[in-house]
């Protein structure tokens, strides 16, 4: 027998080849023949491109080809499609400019793309795109986001650079609720522009091959069978059945390798216009101007409280910051993913929300790790708590009163919660976090000359993204299911395919564990297969915290196949019938008898069936599944965080930082708390450290890693960490996702820490010590 | 300009004709197929790149490869095998200190010099010590109990 590993902290078996140096990224990938591609870049945010001269570069030692935006346009390649339809409030659609492979006429970002130089070695191609001279007519650059809809407009089509108007919920009655309420909360917040960085840098190898006419691509990719589906059905590129598309190990994401991206889509066309492999992989400074950034709102907000303290009404005004062009789900992002969410843990009755997405001559912004959810729980988290201070209530306490018991609970904002315990969480979180203890501990802080704050926030997201029908009707151009196939070996071992991606998150050791489990084999006898057009499946991918939820959950089903199907082989193994046959812990067995046979021994007579029922089953043993969710997964947590700041600085120091999540059923709770810890991590970073700055003319001032402060180790405490459990509903593994949690419950938790501490009403993010100290000498502390 | 370089990598003798302004890196992931080692950034801040040069943990991207003539170098397919695995490796794995890998070799490479430098070694001095490699992926609890569990092996 052995043992069921759901639950256990199962060492990951993705670890060995990282640790010692045996990983395959894309950038150690070599093909015989390959060449390398590097790419002319805008200067400037804003300017009508003139005369292209490509001769000298041409003309530069191992240069193979230089190709230009113009070419594409001539040969009427792209652009990129945004994949996600948004809809204004008057019905119009939303605005989507032309977004080219690389630009012709007009750039628009300081860091497009215009040429690409191809050349026997990286530094030659390097080295010969100095040689492009661009004749450029530069044009004031939109960059400021409140001012955005009434500057020049960056296309002729897109009047106020508005790209939609978008709306959620009921206007007048939020109105007239918020007109009734004993007391109003108005609140205006910068929600910072953050730049993903995942430490491995986009690349991609393109290899054509003129003979079979087959396109290659070895690419960073979350999800490459979307790529495949965008390059073929929007760029036309080359038929789906001609293009693999091959995402390797990937160093990180965090949503910034969703997306089709230009550069990649135009190594592949200069692949396939050259018929030789090309090879290109990013540079930091390059990931910092062309990755897609995410966040960047502006946000009014105004919560309605009665005189018991019940919350009436929310309304939010945004301004969401679309950058240059609508990058893969950019336009998704600030809307069902944002506005869908304000109801957070709260039985608010009336909410209604507001959305604008402009354009402006900035990189693209699109998800990142949360997307739309943590703007939402800052919203809501930091209103809430500024709500209960100006109440003079326990912030806890006002939460508490408010929070949603009942399930199954249809908010004004579309979304029907299947189930939670939000006061478990909460509960859980202030015993772990000591808050009893937390007034002395203030008092000891301010003995030592330090002020001590506590913020909370109780976040919830959507996850598993969510019934295809659900979302088409919504504006989705995909379906959002998941594949996955269980092969049993005929020796008994398993290969499973599933069409999610893994960037650091261990579904080769949590698949793993799952279908061992189902199966009652060995977690070693499975063996989990991903990222390779050609092997698999159609899949989605990997993004908003779906890859168990939903690929899990179709793991599981083609698992039950499995025994479905084993279990009428055994039956006629064991000349029985296929309703007395059990299967428990990796045997099938006539029920009430000793007659039995192993999942080893029922696999190998699917292979060798010399004895076996032809006339009622084919030979072989493997089963797919496609699993569409049937509501999206609502993970919800408490999260606390405690700091104490020297005032003579402004350097805040995080004390305690505690996170108490409902995540549903746990395969590996080893992964879940290292996703947890890596959220926070980035979302302190968020509060904190991070911020992307771009000057009035659109140069980005935050451009390498000695100016955008990245989290290292020393800005960052250990982390109290634990979980509530309700399981999900409606998906047969019980799961809701854990990859973005993190990121969305704790930048309102540290704000709303560090202005309890300092005694003010609000602090922009980054909160960097220099904004705490200026605060401090505002406050009435000095 | 080309130069002749003589140099141990991971214990074997090296002899390799390079351009002048070749790094480190560059020779040990291009040339020597050595792509355990990498590249994160462009201005020797996230420390991927992480080598042992002469016994002490520097950033690869940041040294010429002509400044290492006669030098031993070890990278991370040296520091230990998949059946003989460094102590510092196995912790990484023993304590989760890793998610997506590709800043795991610089930081175990960091890691191993730290432990070998460092009197007392406790959660600020790691913290501390790991300044200059960034990862994305785990918020460092884990790489700091990871540095703290193989010290205590390496000491034994």
């Amino acid at each position: 027998m052995v043992e069921t590993s759901i639950g256990q902290p199962v060492k990951r078996r993705e670890d060995l080849r990282f640790i010692t140096g045996q990983g395959q990224y894309t950038d150690d990938i070599n093909l015989r023949g390959q060449t390398y591609a590097y790419f002319v870049r805008s200067p400037y945010a804003h300017a009508d491109v003139g005369h292209v001269d490509t001769s000298e570069a041409e003309k530069a030692p191992g240069v193979v080809a230089v190709l230009t935006g113009k070419q594409v346009k001539e040969e009427g390649i792209g652009g990129l499609p945004c994949g996600w339809m948004i809809h204004s409030k008057d019905g119009s659609e939303m605005k989507q400019p032309f977004h080219p492979l690389m630009a012709a006429d007009k750039v628009n970002y300081a860091g497009e793309p215009i040429a690409l130089v191809v050349a026997e070695s990286f530094a030659e191609a390097k080295n010969a795109a100095e040689l492009v001279i661009v004749d450029f007519h530069e044009r004031d650059a939109v960059v400021d986001l409140a001012s955005a809809q009434s500057a020049n407009s960056i296309y002729e089509e897109v009047p106020g650079n508005t790209c939609y108007e978008w709306e959620l919920g009921e206007k007048e009655a939020t109105e007239q609720a918020l007109a009734g309420a004993a007391h109003v909360t108005r609140y205006t917040l910068t929600n910072n522009r953050l730049i993903p960085n995942a430490m491995e840098p986009r690349a991609a190898i393109a290899d054509y091959n003129p003979g079979t006419q087959d396109l290659t691509l070895y690419t960073t990719s979350q999800n490459p069978h979307l790529a495949r589906l965008i390059l073929t059905a929007f760029v036309q590129l080359a038929p789906e059945h001609k293009l693999r598309i091959i995402a390797p190990d990937v160093g990180g994401g965090f949503g910034s390798k969703i997306f089709v991206y230009s550069e990649e889509t135009a190594l592949a066309w200069a692949s396939m216009k050259l018929g030789i492999p090309i090879k290109w992989t990013a540079e930091r400074s390059e990931s910092f101007l062309a990755d897609a950034h995410g966040r960047d709102h502006l946000t009014e907000a105004s919560l309605g409280i009665d005189e018991d303290g019940n919350f009436v009404a929310l309304q939010v005004k945004t301004t969401a910051n679309m950058g240059a062009y609508l990058s893969t789900f950019a336009s998704s992002v600030p809307t069902y993913l944002y506005g869908t969410l304000l109801a957070g843990q709260y039985k608010t009755p009336n909410i209604y929300v507001e959305v604008d997405s402009v354009f402006t001559n900035t990189a693209p912004v699109d998800a990142y790790r949360g997307a739309g959810r943590p703007e939402a729980t800052y919203v809501v988290e930091r209103i809430v708590e500024l709500a209960a201070r100006e109440l003079g209530m326990d912030p806890t306490e006002l939460r508490r009163k408010n929070m949603i018991r009942e399930f199954p609970y249809q908010t004004p904002v579309a979304l029907e919660y299947d189930i939670g315990d939000y006061e478990a969480s909460l509960d859980k979180a202030l015993q772990l976090s000591d808050y009893d203890g937390f007034s002395a501990r203030r008092q000891s802080s301010e003995a030592n000359g330090k002020l001590r704050g506590i913020g909370f926030s109780c976040y919830i997201e959507a996850c598993g993204l969510a019934p295809s029908q659900v979302a088409g009707a919504l504006g989705a151009g995909v379906g959002l299911w998941e594949s996955g196939e269980v092969r049993v070996n005929p020796t008994g071992s398993v290969t499973v395919l599933t069409g999610t991606h893994s960037h650091g998150q261990g579904h080769e050791t949590t698949f793993a564990q799952l279908v061992a489990s189902r199966l009652g084999i060995s977690v070693d006898d499975v063996e989990v297969v991903h990222g390779d057009t050609s092997k698999l499946d159609f899949g989605l991918g990997t993004y908003g915290s779906r890859s168990l939820s939903v690929g899990g959950s179709a793991l599981a089903k083609a698992s039950d196949k499995i025994v479905a199907k084993g279990k009428r082989i055994a039956a006629h193994m064991l000349d029985s019938d296929v309703e007395s046959i059990d299967f428990e812990d990796g045997s099938f067995t006539v029920r009430e008898s000793n007659q039995t046979r192993t999942f080893q021994e029922v696999a190998f007579a699917a292979y060798v069936p010399h004895d076996y029922p032809h006339d009622e089953l084919e030979p072989g043993l493997s089963e797919k599944a496609f699993y569409d969710p049937a509501n999206f997964t609502f993970p919800a947590g408490t999260h606390i965080c405690e700091v104490e700041i020297d005032p003579e600085t402004g350097v805040v120091e995080i004390a305690r930082f505690t996170a108490v999540d409902d995540f549903g059923n746990i395969i590996n709770p080893m992964i879940v708390e290292g996703q947890v810890h890596g959220g926070i991590a980035q979302g302190i970073g968020q509060a904190m450290l991070e911020g992307c700055v771009y000057d009035h003319t659109g140069q980005l001032q935050t451009g390498s890693y000695m100016d955008y402060c990245m989290p290292r180790a020393d800005d960052l405490p250990f982390f109290s960490v634990d979980v509530t459990c309700t399981p999900c509903t409606h998906n047969p593994v019980g799961a809701k996702g854990c990859g973005e949690a993190g990121a969305i419950g704790s930048p309102p938790a540290v704000i709303n820490a560090i202005t309890d501490a300092v005694g003010v009403r609000d602090i922009s993010m980054p909160a960097t010590p220099e904004k705490v100290w200026r605060a401090i000498q505002e406050s009435s502390h000095v | 300009m080309s130069v002749t370089l003589n140099l141990s990598v991971n214990g074997k003798a090296v002899i390799e004709t390079c351009p002048a302004n070749t790094t480190l890196v560059d020779l040990l992931r291009e040339r020597l197929s050595l792509t355990g080692t990498h590249v994160g950034c462009d201005t020797s801040q996230c420390g991927a790149c992480t080598i042992h040069l002469n016994g002490r943990a520097v950033k690869s991207c940041t040294v010429l490869a002509a400044q290492c003539e006669g030098a031993e170098v070890t990278t991370i397919e040296g520091l230990g095998s998949a059946d003989n695995l460094h102590p510092m490796q196995e912790a990484f794995r023993e304590c989760h200190g890793l998610q997506c890998g590709f800043c795991t070799p610089g930081m175990i490479m960091s890691a191993v010099d730290l432990v070998n430098r460092e009197e007392t070694i406790d959660e600020l001095t790691i913290r501390e010590g790991l300044e200059g490699n960034i990862c994305r992926c785990t918020g460092y609890h884990n790489i700091v109990l990871a540095v703290e569990h193989a010290a205590q092996k390496m000491r034994n």
